[in-house]
């Protein structure tokens, strides 16, 4: 790829042992949370990784930043092989890549003051020594979130959820960092503290010319805020693309069904339109189908689904990629299940 | 028309807190009929779900004083016997909570607690409690209804879960569901699946649905009417058109602007900021005098604003069977946040 890509993960696996029984046991089978993940970041864009809860997404971005260990696959930021780095230079890449968490209530401590959470990156990685310099950093970081630096010496319990999230925004962005995962970053937001914070993402993206990778069940906001769209179900990046071609012309059923499953805030819409329910539940990550992981629940399963598992494939537009059959067998994923025509 | 199954007038419920009195819900009225689905949407602390306990008698006592009427089929639920609350608890009203994985007992098989509903509201044996919990499971969707009878909620999956909580809802047919936020914890894709079966359960049995959100998205999907609330009161209600396309308050108007919309794609490439509304709600033990949402409000002049409580008031023409009402001094319509739908004249 082009030297623009910042992160990117080829064939990445994050594996868990699950199961067994007695003391020292011997794991009774794998739950692969992540497995065959290829992607690519690229400097400046925010990615949107969306999917359903237990596909393996929140692993995958613990992942690019060497949260969880990898059990498999390359892992590079920035041109550095990042599997098995220790170290010192593991600690650089610590000030390089930023989180924001899901629960703004409890990813801040409720014994430390404001200026003491977004002041020990800091402190961490010897930035802005002296006293002065650190406590004018801090003011400045709050300034750039949108809080008031005058809260600098308040408690987490003293602000809203919204303003508890802003300042772990302030947190991640302390070390100056290029890129910054946030996981789930509004979904325990309200709709109106959302909208602030989104909007608040988006200025900073800009602003400091960063790299996102924003993490998210709701397509809407994805769909929002996002460059490009990565679609993933269980464990593995099922579609990727521009964000408007994922979000209006999806080229895999998955992709096809999540949204047609959206709500929309308009009535006569909402009325008129056809929903793709899918029918079942997601299977177990311990448990992965053979060949196509979606065709279980995929309303146009077919032959070669079974047996060969689908790569991601051009199509659609440019920059599009999906991992389905239909489209090596068939023009178009929406064609009815009857003119589908396999291969002899 | 034939009598509402549910009738709520000017409830208020005020809870002791450490900080004072907290007035909650403010003088709430409504009314849902039968095979009607109302939508009472508010963010966070708006009262929404309190005013839903409080009508089913699930506040404790000795913290929550509730005041005014609320006539399930022509009884008060306010005034009514512990004991025949129980009774109407199940066959009268049903309710279905948010969190699938907390309203179910762990250490209880599904069907031991289907079958605890059944029984406690009508004389059958044991053998024919557990095959009615069977096919209600059937009708919810469940694969294997029988065999889900024996296994225990950690067995199975949010979605599931959930299924198997309206299924407990539904066992005894009631009048009136009443669902607290009951996909908000689903997947989007398994929040359609649970929209399906209400909907279809609801047209079957004539079922009245309260279904309380914060997602604006659902309700156009299911609502009949549309109760906006805020610190504690109606801001603004009709029905689900004239609210979501026409929205009058400047708080319903700030929500659907804050919403990102996939219906409403990039212009020129370039999306536009998000329209926010400044600020948070007010607490409950410090609502503001006026109008609740002044503090907030983009568009703030009237002189009453800060003093004077603005009365839920008919926008357009009052003769409609759901009119429009809002309460606001507002009068204004034009300015503030657009309305996503571009519905404004």
């Amino acid at each position: 790829m082009s030297g623009d890509v910042l992160v990117s993960a080829r064939g990445l696996e994050v594996h868990f042992p699950v199961g067994g029984r007695g003391f020292r046991r011997k794991p009774a089978g794998l739950l692969r949370a992540v497995d065959g993940v290829d992607l690519d970041i690229h400097r400046g864009e925010t990615l949107g990784l969306v999917g359903e809860s237990g596909c393996g997404k929140s692993t995958l971005g613990n992942a690019l930043l060497r949260l969880v260990p990898t059990t498999g696959g390359t892992l590079t930021f920035d041109g550095t092989d990042l599997t098995g780095l220790e170290g010192r230079r593991l600690k650089e890449l610590r000030r390089r890549a930023g989180m924001v968490f899901q629960d703004p209530f409890a990813s801040l401590d409720p014994r430390r003051t404001v200026a003491q959470t977004v002041g020990e990156p800091l402190e961490v990685h010897g930035l802005r020594t002296g006293k002065r310099a650190r406590a004018d950093r801090v003011a400045e970081l709050l300034e750039l979130v949108g809080l008031d630096p005058g809260v600098a010496g308040r408690y987490p319990h003293e602000f809203s959820g919204g303003q508890r999230q802003r300042v772990g925004i302030a947190r991640a962005l302390a070390g100056e960092p290029d890129f910054l995962v946030c996981d789930e970053a509004i979904a325990s937001l309200d709709v109106s503290v959302q909208a602030q914070v989104l909007n608040l993402l988006r200025r900073l993206q800009r602003q400091l010319g960063l790299t996102l990778l924003f993490i998210s069940h709701d397509l809407s906001a994805v769909r929002h805020i996002s460059d490009r769209i990565a679609v993933m179900y269980l464990g593995r990046i099922v579609e990727v693309g521009p964000a408007r071609a994922v979000g209006t012309d999806p080229q895999m059923p998955y992709t096809q069904a999540l949204l047609s499953a959206v709500p929309l805030p308009h009535p006569k819409l909402e009325r008129e339109r056809k929903r793709i329910v899918l029918t079942g539940d997601v299977p177990s990550p311990a448990a992965v189908p053979s060949g196509c992981r979606f065709r279980t629940r995929c309303p146009y399963a077919f032959e070669p689904c079974d047996d060969v598992d689908p790569a991601l494939q051009s199509v659609g537009a440019p920059g599009q990629q999906a991992a389905c059959h239909l489209h090596g067998v068939v023009g178009a994923p929406a064609a009815a299940p009857e003119g589908v025509t396999a291969t002899p | 028309m034939t009598a509402p199954v549910l009738e709520v007038e000017d409830l208020r419920v005020r809870l002791r807190t450490p900080r004072g009195p907290a007035d909650v819900v403010n003088g709430l009225s409504y009314r849902v009929g039968a095979g009607e689905t109302v939508a009472v949407v508010g963010e966070s602390g708006s009262g929404k779900s309190v005013s839903v306990l409080a009508l089913l008698g699930l506040l404790p006592a000795g913290i929550a004083t509730v005041t005014g009427r609320a006539l399930l089929q022509g009884e008060d639920l306010l005034t009514m016997a512990p004991e025949r609350l129980r009774q109407v608890r199940g066959p009268g009203a049903g309710m279905v909570f948010q969190d699938p994985m907390t309203s179910l007992n762990p250490v209880l098989t599904i069907g031991r607690q289907i079958v605890e509903g059944i029984r406690a509201h009508g004389d059958v044996d044991k053998a024919a409690a557990r095959r009615r919990a069977a096919e209600l499971l059937g009708e919810v969707g469940l694969p294997d209804p029988v065999g889900a009878l024996d296994r225990y909620p950690h067995e199975l999956s949010g979605g599931m879960r959930q299924r198997v909580v309206i299924a407990i809802a539904l066992s005894n047919s009631p009048a009136l569901l009443v669902a607290d936020e009951a996909t908000t914890a689903l997947d989007v894709t398994v929040q359609a699946q649970i929209i399906d079966l209400v909907e279809k359960l609801q047209a079957e049995r004539g079922t009245g649905v309260v279904w309380i959100t914060h997602d604006l998205g659902v309700v156009a999907g299911i609502a009949d009417r549309v109760l906006v609330m805020y610190g504690g009161r109606c801001v603004e209600d009709g029905t689900v058109d004239d609210v979501l396309e026409n929205p009058v308050h400047p708080y319903t108007r700030g929500l659907l602007g804050a919403l990102p919309d996939l219906a409403r794609p990039a212009v020129g490439g370039v999306v536009p900021d998000l329209a926010t509304v400044p600020g948070v709600p007010p607490a409950p033990t410090d609502l503001p005098a006026g109008c609740v949402f002044w503090p907030r409000c983009p568009v703030r002049g009237d002189a009453r604003c800060e003093t004077e409580q603005p009365p839920l008031a008919v926008i357009g023409s009052a003769d409609v069977r759901l009119p429009h009402r809002a309460a606001t001094w507002c009068t204004d319509r034009t300015s503030g946040t657009e309305s996503p739908a571009g519905g404004f004249r």
